[in-house]
C-alpha cells in the first residue's frame, strides 16, 4: 500500500492499518495508477462525478430512459500556485459511448489488454440486491466502474496517448463522428476469420497458449467465486434479520416484567440495531465483488489478444505456405516434373503441352509472384514479431497489475470482515450490558 | 392431617409427615436443633421460610384457637416478606445440602437398556446419617421423586423435569448430546429441590439421595397418583372470585409462556439459518483454495483467505452447538416450569372453591340449626390460606430464580456471540498483517517475475478436473434458472463447461495437445457462434460422448 510505507516495519503500525476502510483501500489502487503516472494523468485529474437520468428518442423513435454520466476534467495544478482552482471541464456521456470508445481501442490496439467496462446488467445478484438497471445503487456502482475504466486507460503507457480517447474526455459534440471517421470498423477481424485461424494455426507461441488457458481458468474460478459469494451474502442476510425478531419479543416481554423490564427493552433495541447493520455490511461487500468482476471481464480482453495473435500467426503461416507452394510450382515448371496435381498439368497431359512462350510467360509471372510472396512473408513475420513483443510487454504489465490489485482487493475484503466482526462485538457487548442490568 | 407441612421445622428423622406434630400444639416438644432452624429466634435465615403475608382473608373467629393462633403467630413472626426475597441469596452461604448429578452410564439388561446417573450428596444436616452419599439413579427414579413431592407438598411449586418421552425415531436416547442435555436438566432439578427451604426437607428426597434401592417404593406411586387425580376431579366446586394477585399471576404466566415459545422459535430459526450459512461458507472457502491452485503470486493470499473463512466456519459451528445445547433446553425447561406453576394455581383455585362451597353450605345450615362452625370448614379455610401463603412465597422465589436464570442465559448467549466474532476477527487480522508485510516486502523486490506456466500443466489440470464435473453440473443447473438472463451470463457458464470438455479431453490422454485444442475450439465454436441455442451445452456434451463412443477422428472435424 502506498500509504503504508511509513509504518511498514512496525507491528503496531501495520495493525493500525486495519482500521482503514475498504474505500480507502480502493483509493490506494487508484493512487497506484496515478503514481505510475502517465503524462496524461500528470496534466489532468479525471473523475466521473455524477449520474443523471434522461429521456430521449432512440434509434427506433421510441421514448427511452437512459442514464448519463458526468465526466469532470480538472487541470492538475500544484497547490503552491495558490488561488482558487479553475472550474472543471465537464461533459456528459452515455454508457453506449463508453462502449464505442472501448471497441475502438480494441480494434486499434489489438496487442493491448484493454481495460473492461463495468457490467451492463446486474449479474451475480443476491436476492435483496436489485437487478434493475435504474436502481440508484446499481447506477452508483456503475459510475465508480466507469471512472475506474477511464483511469485505467489514462494510466496505460500506450492507451493514454490516443487522440480519440483525449477527445472523448474533452469534446462532447462530434466525438461520435470522429470515432467513426477513423474507419476502425473496417479493421475489425471477422469472426469467421478468427475462428478458422484458431482451428488451423499450426504453431502458435506457447506462451500465448498457456496464457489463454490461464485466462480461461481464471474466468471459471472467479465466476464461481462470485456466485458462491452471492449465496453466502443471502444466507448471512437471513441470519442477521431473524435476530431482529428478538427485538420485538424482548420488547413485548419487558412489558410484563418488573425488574427485568428495562434491561430487556434496551437489549431489544440492540438486537434491532444488529439486524439493521447487515444492509451496510453487504453493500460494502459489493465493492469487493466489483473488483473481482473487473478481473473477470479482463479475462475476455486477454483472450482477444491471444486470438489476435493466433490470427496473425495463421496469416503468416498461410503466407509461408503459399510461398512454398509457388516455389514448388516454379520448380516443376522448370524441371518439367509434375509433382503437384494441378488442372494445368492435367490439361496439358490431355490436350498436349503448351508452347515455349506460354511456358516462359508463366514462369516469369510465377517468379514475380514469388517475389511478392517473399515480401509478404517478411512483412507478416515482422508484424508478428512486433505484435508478440508489444503484446508480451503489455501482458507482463497486466500480470503485475493484476497481482497487485487482487491482493489489495483481498486485503480490503479482510478489512471489511474485521469491521463486521467489530460491529458484532460492539452490539453484543451492549446487549450483554443490558442483560447485566436485568 | 391435611394441613400443609409445618413451616421451618426440620423433620425429625425419617418419620412420615403425618406423624410430625403440629408445631404449636405441642409447644414443649423439643425441636430438632438444626443449626439454621428455630421458629422463635426470628433470625433472618428462618424468616424467609415462613412466607405468609398478612392475609386479608377473614380470619375466622373460631374456637379452634390452636389453628388460628398458629396461623397468627406464624404470620407475626413475619416481617416484610419482600426483604426476605432479597435475602434468598444470602442463604446460599449457609446452604448445607449440596447435590450433583453426573457420570452417565449405560446399563444393558435383558429387559431393557437405560442410562443411570451418579447422584452425589454432601451435607451437614442431621436428617442424614452420613455426611456424604453417592448413589446411582435413572430417570424413572427422578420421576418418582417428583411425583412424591407433588403429592406430599401439593401447595408448593415443584421444579420441572426434562421431557419424559422422546420419539424413538427422531431422537437418539443414547446419543452423547441428548444424555448430556438431560443430565444437566436433572442436575438443575435436583439443585432446585435441594435449595428449596421446604422441599429439601422432604423425606422422599432424603430417600432418593441415600437409599440403595428405591424400587420398593415405586410401586405405590402409581396408585397414589391416581388417587390424587380422582380427588381433584371429584372436587367440583366452583370458584367465585379469585383474588386479584392470583389473577395477575395467571395472566403473567400465560403471556410469559407465550413469549418463551416465541423466543424458542426464533432461536431455532437462527440455528437453521446459521447452518445454511455454514454450508455456503464452506463452499466459499474451497473456491478460494482452488483459485490459489492456479496462481503464483496470489497463491499465499488466496490460501490465507481460504484459511480464514474455514476458521470462521469452525467458530460458527461452535456457536451453533453451544446455543442448541445450552440455550434451548433452558427455555424449554421454563416452559415446563410455567405449566407446573399453572397447575399449582389451579389447585389453589380448587382449594379456595372447596372452602367457599363448604362455607356457604355451613352458613346455610347454621342459620337454620344454630350449630357452631364445623371443624371441616375451618380446616378448609386453613388449607386454603396455607396454600395461598405457600404459593405466594414460592412465586416470589420462582420469580427470583427466573430472573437469575434468564439473566445468566442471555448473558451467556451474548458471550458466545462475542466469542464467535472475536475468533473471526483474530483470524482476519492475522491475515491482514501477513498480507501487508508481504506487500511491503514485494515493493522492494520488483522485477523478479517467474515465467509462468512452465511445467505446471498437470497439477492444474487435475485441479480443474476435480472441479470440472461439479462446475458443469453447477453451470447446467444455473442455466435452467437462467432463462431470460443476459447473454453474458450464458457466456460465463459456457466457459465452465468448456473447462470440463478441455479437462476430459486431456484426460483421454490419447489426444495430443493439438487435437485437444482442436476439440476445444470445436466445442467453443458450438457454444459461442451458434447464438441463442440454449441447449447447446447439452448438445455439445452429447456430441462429445458420441465421438468417444464411436471413436470418430477429431481431426476430421477440423
Amino acid at each position: 500500500m502506498i500509504m503504508a510505507d511509513s509504518g511498514s516495519s512496525e507491528e503496531a503500525a501495520v495493525i493500525g492499518n486495519t482500521d482503514i476502510t475498504s474505500t480507502e483501500s480502493e483509493n490506494n489502487i487508484i493512487n497506484t495508477m496515478v503514481e505510475r503516472g502517465t503524462s496524461l494523468l500528470k496534466k489532468m485529474e479525471i473523475s466521473v462525478a455524477e449520474a443523471e437520468k434522461r429521456t430521449g428518442k432512440n434509434t427506433v423513435n421510441m421514448q427511452e430512459t437512459y442514464t448519463v454520466y458526468l465526466i469532470e476534467i480538472r487541470q492538475a495544478e500544484s497547490a503552491t500556485e495558490g488561488g482558487t482552482p479553475a472550474a472543471p471541464d465537464t461533459l456528459w456521456r452515455r454508457y453506449s459511448e463508453f462502449e464505442l470508445l472501448r471497441t475502438y481501442l480494441l480494434v486499434t490496439y489489438p496487442y493491448i489488454i484493454i481495460p473492461p467496462l463495468p457490467e451492463k446488467r446486474a449479474e451475480f445478484v443476491w436476492h435483496k440486491l436489485s437487478a434493475d438497471n435504474l436502481d440508484p445503487d446499481f447506477v452508483e456502482r456503475r459510475r465508480v466502474g466507469l471512472e475506474n475504466f477511464l483511469l485505467r486507460v489514462a494510466s496505460h503507457p500506450v492507451l493514454s496517448n490516443d487522440n480519440i480517447f483525449f477527445h472523448f474526455l474533452t469534446e462532447e459534440k462530434g466525438w461520435r463522428e470522429a470515432v467513426l471517421d477513423t474507419g476502425f470498423q473496417d479493421k475489425v477481424d471477422s469472426r469467421l476469420k478468427s475462428l478458422s485461424a484458431m482451428l488451423r494455426v499450426k504453431s502458435p507461441d506457447r506462451r500465448f497458449t498457456a496464457l489463454k488457458q490461464y485466462s480461461d481458468e481464471l474466468n471459471a474460478v472467479v465466476s464461481q467465486l462470485l456466485r458462491v459469494r452471492a449465496r453466502v451474502a443471502d444466507r448471512l442476510y437471513g441470519v442477521y434479520k431473524v435476530h431482529g425478531n428478538y427485538g420485538r419479543v424482548f420488547s413485548e416481554w419487558s412489558a410484563i416484567e418488573k425488574e427485568m423490564g428495562d434491561g430487556l427493552q434496551s437489549a431489544g433495541h440492540h438486537m434491532d440495531t444488529y439486524a439493521a447493520s447487515i444492509d451496510d455490511i453487504l453493500e460494502e461487500e459489493e465493492h469487493y465483488a466489483d473488483q473481482l468482476k473487473e478481473y473477470l471481464f479482463y479475462t475476455d480482453a486477454v483472450r482477444s489478444v491471444c486470438r489476435k495473435h493466433e490470427l496473425m500467426q495463421y496469416e503468416l503461416e498461410m503466407a509461408s505456405q503459399d510461398l512454398a507452394y509457388k516455389k514448388q510450382q516454379k520448380e516443376e515448371l522448370v524441371t518439367g516434373t509434375v509433382r503437384i496435381f494441378s488442372l494445368k498439368g492435367m490439361t496439358s497431359k490431355l490436350f498436349g503441352s503448351e508452347s515455349q512462350e506460354q511456358r516462359e510467360s508463366r514462369l516469369s509471372a510465377l517468379e514475380q509472384s514469388i517475389e511478392e510472396g517473399i515480401e509478404a512473408v517478411m512483412e507478416k513475420n515482422t508484424e508478428c514479431r512486433d505484435f508478440v513483443r508489444a503484446a508480451w510487454e503489455d501482458i507482463e504489465r497486466f500480470k503485475e497489475q493484476k497481482d497487485k490489485d487482487l491482493r489489495e482487493a483481498l486485503i480490503s475484503y479482510a478489512i471489511m470482515q474485521i469491521s463486521m466482526c467489530k460491529k458484532g462485538i460492539q452490539v453484543w457487548s451492549n446487549a450483554k450490558e443490558c442483560f447485566n442490568k436485568m | 392431617m391435611s394441613v400443609g407441612t409445618p413451616r421451618g421445622l426440620a423433620s425429625s428423622g425419617q418419620k412420615p409427615i403425618t406423624e410430625i406434630p403440629h408445631p404449636l400444639s405441642a409447644a414443649e416438644e423439643s425441636l430438632s436443633p438444626g443449626p439454621d432452624v428455630s421458629i422463635s429466634s426470628g433470625g433472618d435465615k428462618d424468616l424467609e421460610l415462613t412466607n405468609g403475608t398478612l392475609v386479608e382473608n377473614s380470619s375466622p373467629a373460631s374456637a379452634s384457637s390452636t389453628s388460628t393462633s398458629a396461623l397468627l403467630s406464624r404470620l407475626q413472626v413475619e416481617d416484610n416478606f419482600e426483604a426476605d426475597a432479597a435475602d434468598l441469596y444470602a442463604t446460599t452461604e449457609t446452604r448445607d445440602l449440596f447435590v450433583t448429578v453426573d457420570d452417565p452410564k449405560k446399563h444393558v439388561s435383558t429387559m431393557e437398556t437405560y442410562i443411570t446417573y451418579r447422584v452425589s450428596t454432601k451435607t451437614t444436616r442431621i436428617e442424614f446419617d452420613l455426611p456424604e452419599y453417592s448413589v446411582r439413579r435413572r430417570y424413572q427414579d427422578f420421576d418418582w421423586l417428583r411425583v412424591k413431592l407433588e403429592e406430599t407438598q401439593p401447595t408448593n411449586l415443584i421444579p420441572p423435569l426434562p421431557e419424559k418421552f422422546v420419539m424413538k425415531g427422531v431422537v437418539d436416547r443414547f446419543s452423547e448430546e441428548f444424555v448430556e442435555t438431560r443430565m444437566k436438566a436433572l442436575d438443575k432439578f435436583l439443585k432446585r429441590v435441594a435449595d428449596h427451604p421446604v422441599l429439601s426437607f422432604n423425606p422422599h428426597l432424603n430417600a432418593f439421595l441415600t437409599a440403595k434401592d428405591l424400587n420398593k417404593r415405586q410401586g405405590l406411586a402409581l396408585l397414589t397418583k391416581m388417587g390424587e387425580s380422582v380427588k381433584h376431579v371429584a372436587g367440583g366446586y366452583k370458584l367465585r372470585a379469585r383474588p386479584p394477585e392470583f389473577n395477575a399471576m395467571g395472566e403473567y404466566l400465560d403471556t410469559f409462556s407465550q413469549k418463551l415459545g416465541t423466543i424458542d422459535r426464533i432461536a431455532q430459526r437462527i440455528l437453521r439459518e446459521q447452518s445454511e450459512y455454514l454450508t455456503e461458507l464452506r463452499e466459499y472457502a474451497s473456491v478460494y483454495s482452488s483459485w490459489a491452485g492456479s496462481e503464483e503470486e496470489l497463491q499465499r493470499p488466496l490460501e490465507g483467505v481460504a484459511g480464514c473463512v474455514t476458521t470462521c466456519c469452525g467458530a460458527l459451528e461452535d456457536l451453533s452447538e453451544n446455543m442448541s445445547q445450552d440455550f434451548l433446553p433452558v427455555l424449554r425447561e421454563y416452559v415446563l416450569y410455567t405449566e407446573t406453576m399453572k397447575n399449582v394455581l389451579r389447585k389453589r383455585d380448587q382449594s379456595q372453591a372447596e372452602y367457599e362451597g363448604r362455607l356457604e353450605a355451613a352458613v346455610l345450615r347454621k342459620q337454620e340449626d344454630r350449630t357452631p362452625m364445623p371443624l371441616e370448614v375451618e380446616k378448609c379455610q386453613d388449607k386454603m390460606e396455607c396454600f395461598n401463603a405457600d404459593l405466594k412465597a414460592d412465586w416470589e422465589r420462582w420469580q427470583c430464580n427466573k430472573r437469575q436464570d434468564f439473566k445468566q442465559l442471555l448473558i451467556g448467549m451474548a458471550d458466545k456471540n462475542i466469542n464467535y466474532y472475536e475468533k473471526c476477527q483474530t483470524a482476519w487480522e492475522s491475515l491482514v498483517t501477513v498480507l501487508q508485510d508481504k506487500q511491503t516486502e514485494d515493493k522492494t523486490s520488483i522485477g523478479s517475475h517467474v515465467p509462468r506456466r512452465s511445467g505446471k500443466s498437470p497439477p492444474l489440470m487435475t485441479a480443474s478436473l476435480v472441479q470440472a464435473p461439479w462446475i458443469l453440473l453447477d453451470a447446467l443447473s444455473d442455466q435452467r434458472k437462467a432463462v431470460g438472463h443476459s447473454p453474458h451470463e450464458d457466456a460465463g457458464t459456457c466457459w465452465e463447461s468448456r473447462d470440463l470438455m478441455v479437462g476430459m479431453g486431456m484426460r483421454a490422454n490419447r489426444l495430443k495437445d493439438r487435437a485437444a485444442e482442436t476439440f476445444d475450439i470445436f466445442v467453443n465454436s458450438f457454444f459461442h457462434y451458434i447464438p441463442g441455442y440454449k441447449s447447446s451445452k447439452l448438445l455439445g456434451y452429447t456430441v462429445y460422448i458420441l465421438t468417444k463412443i464411436y471413436n470418430i477422428n477429431i481431426f476430421f472435424l477440423a
